[in-house]
């Protein structure tokens, strides 16, 4: 029955992208599309929860490839991630509610986003190869056409076109894993492949292409390039589902062919993840803190946070293959339970984001600033957005890290010598990337948000409509009761643990006051009730003390200006300023920074100036060669299309010959 | 008896591999037309014999038609055309004769160490002629790739077909309409070519390939 419910569901999706298109000349047709979406993404979520009554329901529709049918399963992991993607589309359409109208060009919009977000919930359904690979292909190119919505710029065009080509190398990377998994016989539904025996070659392959594949959509370094790139060039409410929810749709596919279709782990196995998580969490964090874009600042979060995912599916695999089911079943649950914290505080962050460019029509934050006087609620929700994701309590984000944390803190116990080095170094380089994070925040928030404004758009900002503040409000009330109550989700995650890595968590509703304990009591437990109640006493009675012994008298006067008589708000200190030492400290070895003083001679009165040139070292020594081969290829093959009607008979003679020759020996 | 039929046809198809080395080494325009002529008879003769051996009436036929075309009709217009065109004394410069003919030399070993083995089933005497059959074609090739001239470039491909016949006519149960639709197909070729040669000429008042290049901006 919620199989069922969920495919309506999707077919209805598919549908408003259709009116959207028949319906276009209608003034209220955004509001409707989004509203009809809302609806739709809550249905969804409602069929994701609903009891399933069995533990997997299936079916096969005659649809697709006349041998094989389309599959559509649901299970507890697609459940599980049916709502994580349904609960960031339905905010997403609210908040589009408002945001969308302001769209100078609303049907290159209206018609994808439905498709985008059906897409998605394909992905999460799929049974077989086949529908996987094409509900996999049609969400990317759904988005890819939402990421050109603003065509006319140059840059968008490039964002555009550089998602196309790693979209389009990843597929190609899934298509040639899945065709390893389906065999020569081309048994090609989840079921036969699950069953089959994997070699160890075939597994080696697979888990490698699997990891090229989802990785390139999920943002893994070092194929995370085109985020930084689509994230900006989309409308923001697309920019949150692309980066909260579609990441994770990649995550579903990783963890399903990896802990699901490979079958029992190798140790091994567990060597990928942990180091392309790692680096991904460093490359992630260390260009974040760098960052004047806002947007772009979030795209290299996101890798950081999809690098901390894969941290902890890593130590999952590396847990399972050595059949420690209750530390497994930790590092799992962790990576769900992130999964569901990043999609909620990234999509509420990025829908900040879209609040400022909204409202003061700048995403540079460099000429921000002041922005919690002009934009109050929009300040208060980007706030909470912020120390969500930098993982403080008692929010979400705190829990899952520390949960991480902990699995990490159990590797002692895995008997191979190569995970049980690699994990501390994994762990370190996790620790230094979460302290980062902080510190990128708090230079976000600081420098948008706080001090006086940098310019005119800034002083002017208005807060969103009602939908937008909605939309968030509500994503930061999940947080904070995610961090609340953590043991529910947990609770609600064990079962997919059991299915996935062979064990689970402790029941966490059994524990007392609502704390948990993720091996056992004795060792370590959170309780996020007691610290928000411990923050809120003591910021009140602080308050309380302030109030009673201070003076009672408040005057608002200007700052005081060192005695100068002019200070202009370009004199305070810059996002750039705050991302300095980290950019000295690790230029050379991170960026590639090139720093150039440009001092006019004495006497001249022309303002000295220091340019800044920063360099991705991935893009310039692991694309840049790629491409100027393939470039090269393309030109040498260029010859040929100018060849003599001679030559080119030559060519077919000489190719003859050879074949013959093949032949004849 | 069954010794002699099948030494007739190979005599034969050899005759017509060594027309092809002729026409490899031939440099004058209406002498590659000659010895175009003789091969086109050479061809007729040996369906003939094939239509005796195999006792096909259809093959003679296929005979008449190759008699017919390619060793009246193709010829006389190709000295038409040559003539129109103010080509029939042209020596055209081969460059490395004897290159070109130790490459036929091997093309036709390559093609007997091929079809042997791979036809060691057949009749013997489809078996040899399917082998000197692939000779021809890869020797016809050999003569559109190394000439320079149109003209001769026609009369390899004409040669080319001329070795397909011949494998056709030695496979039996070959029915008659694909020989027929082959000889037209390579008619319309023929005038097709023709009538490209023409406008070439008019345009740039010569039949060297060399000059088509030159005016698609490629040579100086």
């Amino acid at each position: 029955m919620p199989l069922y419910l969920a495919l309506t569901c999707i077919s209805a999706l598919l549908a408003v992208g259709v009116y959207a298109i028949v319906d276009r000349r209608n003034p209220d047709i955004s509001r409707n599309v989004y509203r009809l979406c809302i609806a739709l993404c809550s249905i969804l979520f409602l069929a994701a929860a609903m009891p399933r009554g069995a533990n997997v329901l299936s079916t096969t529709l005659p649809f697709g490839l006349p041998w094989l049918g389309m599959h559509f399963r649901i299970d507890v992991l697609s459940a599980f991630f049916l709502a994580v993607v349904n609960l960031g589309g339905a905010a997403a359409s609210a908040y589009a509610i408002g945001y969308g109208a302001h769209e100078k060009e609303p049907m290159r919009v209206l018609p994808f986003y439905p498709a985008f977000l059906a897409g998605m919930n394909m992905v999460v359904l799929a049974d077989d190869a086949f529908s996987f690979l094409v509900a996999w292909e049609f969400m990317s190119l759904a988005s890819w056409a939402l990421v050109l919505t603003h065509h006319h710029d140059a840059e968008n065009r490039r964002a555009g076109f550089v998602y196309l080509l790693m979209a389009s190398f990843g597929g190609f990377a899934l298509l040639m894993a899945f065709g390893v998994l389906g065999g020569i016989e081309g048994a090609y539904d989840f079921a036969s492949i699950r069953e089959s025996t994997k070699e160890g070659w075939k597994t080696g392959l697979v888990l490698a292409l699997a990891l090229v594949g989802m990785g390139s959509k999920a943002g893994l370094a070092p194929l995370h390039i085109w985020l930084p790139l689509a994230h900006p060039a989309a409308p923001s409410h697309v920019s949150a589902l692309m980066s909260g929810v579609m990441t994770k749709v990649a995550i579903y596919g990783f963890i399903r062919v990896v802990f699901d279709l490979l079958g029992p782990p190798a140790f091994w196995w567990s060597i990928e993840p942990l180091t392309f998580g790692a680096a991904s969490a460093l490359i992630g964090v260390l260009f974040a803190t760098i960052q004047s874009d806002l947007k772009k600042l979030l795209a290299y979060s996101t890798i950081e946070n999809i690098g901390v995912i894969f941290i902890a599916l890593g130590l999952a695999l590396a847990f399972k293959a050595n059949g420690l089911a209750l530390p497994a079943a930790l590092a799992f649950t962790a990576a769900l339970f992130h999964v569901f914290n990043h999609s909620l505080f990234k999509s509420l962050l990025f829908f900040g984001a879209g609040a400022v460019l909204g409202g003061s029509g700048e995403r540079n934050i460099e000429r921000l600033g002041g922005l919690i006087h002009s934009m109050p609620k929009t300040a208060f929700l980007f706030l909470g957005g912020c120390v969500a994701i930098s993982a403080l309590p008692p929010l979400n984000g705190f829990v899952s890290e520390w949960m991480v944390f902990q699995a990490i803190l159990l590797s002692p116990s895995l008997p191979q010598w190569t995970v049980k080095l690699l994990v501390p170094a994994v762990g370190v380089a996790l620790a230094l990337s979460a302290a980062l994070g902080a510190g990128c925040y708090i230079r976000a928030y600081g420098v948008a948000f706080l001090g006086r404004p940098r310019s005119d758009s800034a002083r002017t900002a208005k807060d969103p409509d009602r939908w937008s503040i909605g939309a968030m409000a509500a994503l930061l009330t999940l947080c904070l009761l995610a961090g609340l109550l953590p043991s529910l989700v947990i609770d609600t995650i064990s079962p997919a643990a059991r299915d996935f890595v062979g064990g689970r968590m402790p029941t966490q509703a059994e524990l007392s006051w609502l704390s948990i304990a993720p091996v056992a009591e004795s060792r370590s437990s959170y309780n996020g009730l007691l610290v928000f109640i411990f923050i809120l006493f003591s910021a009140y009675s602080a308050r309380w003390v302030i109030h009673k012994f201070g003076s009672t008298r408040s005057r608002r006067a200007p700052a005081w200006d060192c005695g100068y008589i002019e200070t202009s708000p370009t004199t305070q200190y810059t996002g750039s300023s705050f991302a300095q030492p980290i950019r000295r400290t690790l230029g050379v070895i991170a960026f590639s920074v090139k720093e150039r003083l440009d001092m006019p001679a004495p006497g001249d009165i022309r303002a000295a100036r220091l340019n800044v040139e920063i360099k991705d070292r991935i893009f310039d020594y692991l694309y840049a060669p790629l491409t100027r081969a393939v470039e090269t290829c393309a030109s040498s093959l260029n010859i040929l299309s100018l060849l003599t009607i001679q030559e080119y008979l030559a060519l077919v003679f000489a190719a003859l010959v050879f074949l013959l020759v093949l032949v004849a020996i | 008896m069954e010794h002699l039929t099948i030494d007739i046809a190979h005599v034969l198809a050899g005759a017509l591999v060594l027309t092809s080395f002729m026409l490899l080494y031939q440099d004058r325009l209406s002498g590659l037309i000659n010895i175009y002529t003789l091969h086109a008879v050479i061809l007729s003769m040996s369906v003939a014999w094939q239509a005796y051996y195999q006792d096909a009436p259809h093959l003679y036929v296929t005979a008449a038609i190759a008699a017919i075309f390619k060793a009246l009709i193709i010829p006389f217009s190709l000295r038409r055309i040559i003539e129109r065109l103010g080509v029939h004394r042209t020596v055209e410069v081969v460059g490395g004769v004897g290159i070109t003919m130790l490459i036929g030399i091997f093309l036709v070993a390559l093609s007997l160490v091929v079809m042997l083995p791979a036809t060691a089933s057949a009749d013997p005497l489809a078996r040899e002629d399917i082998a000197f059959a692939l000779a021809i074609v890869l020797l016809g090739l050999l003569m559109m790739v190394t000439r320079r001239n149109a003209v001769s470039q026609i009369i390899g491909f004409m040669s080319l077909e001329n070795g397909l016949i011949l494998a056709a006519a030695g496979a039996k149960g070959m029915p008659l309409v694909v020989e027929i639709s082959v000889a037209f197909s390579i008619l319309i070729a023929f005038i097709v070519i023709g009538i490209f040669l023409f406008r070439i000429r008019e345009r740039f008042d010569n039949v060297d390939l060399f000059e088509l290049d030159r005016a698609r901006g490629e040579r100086p």
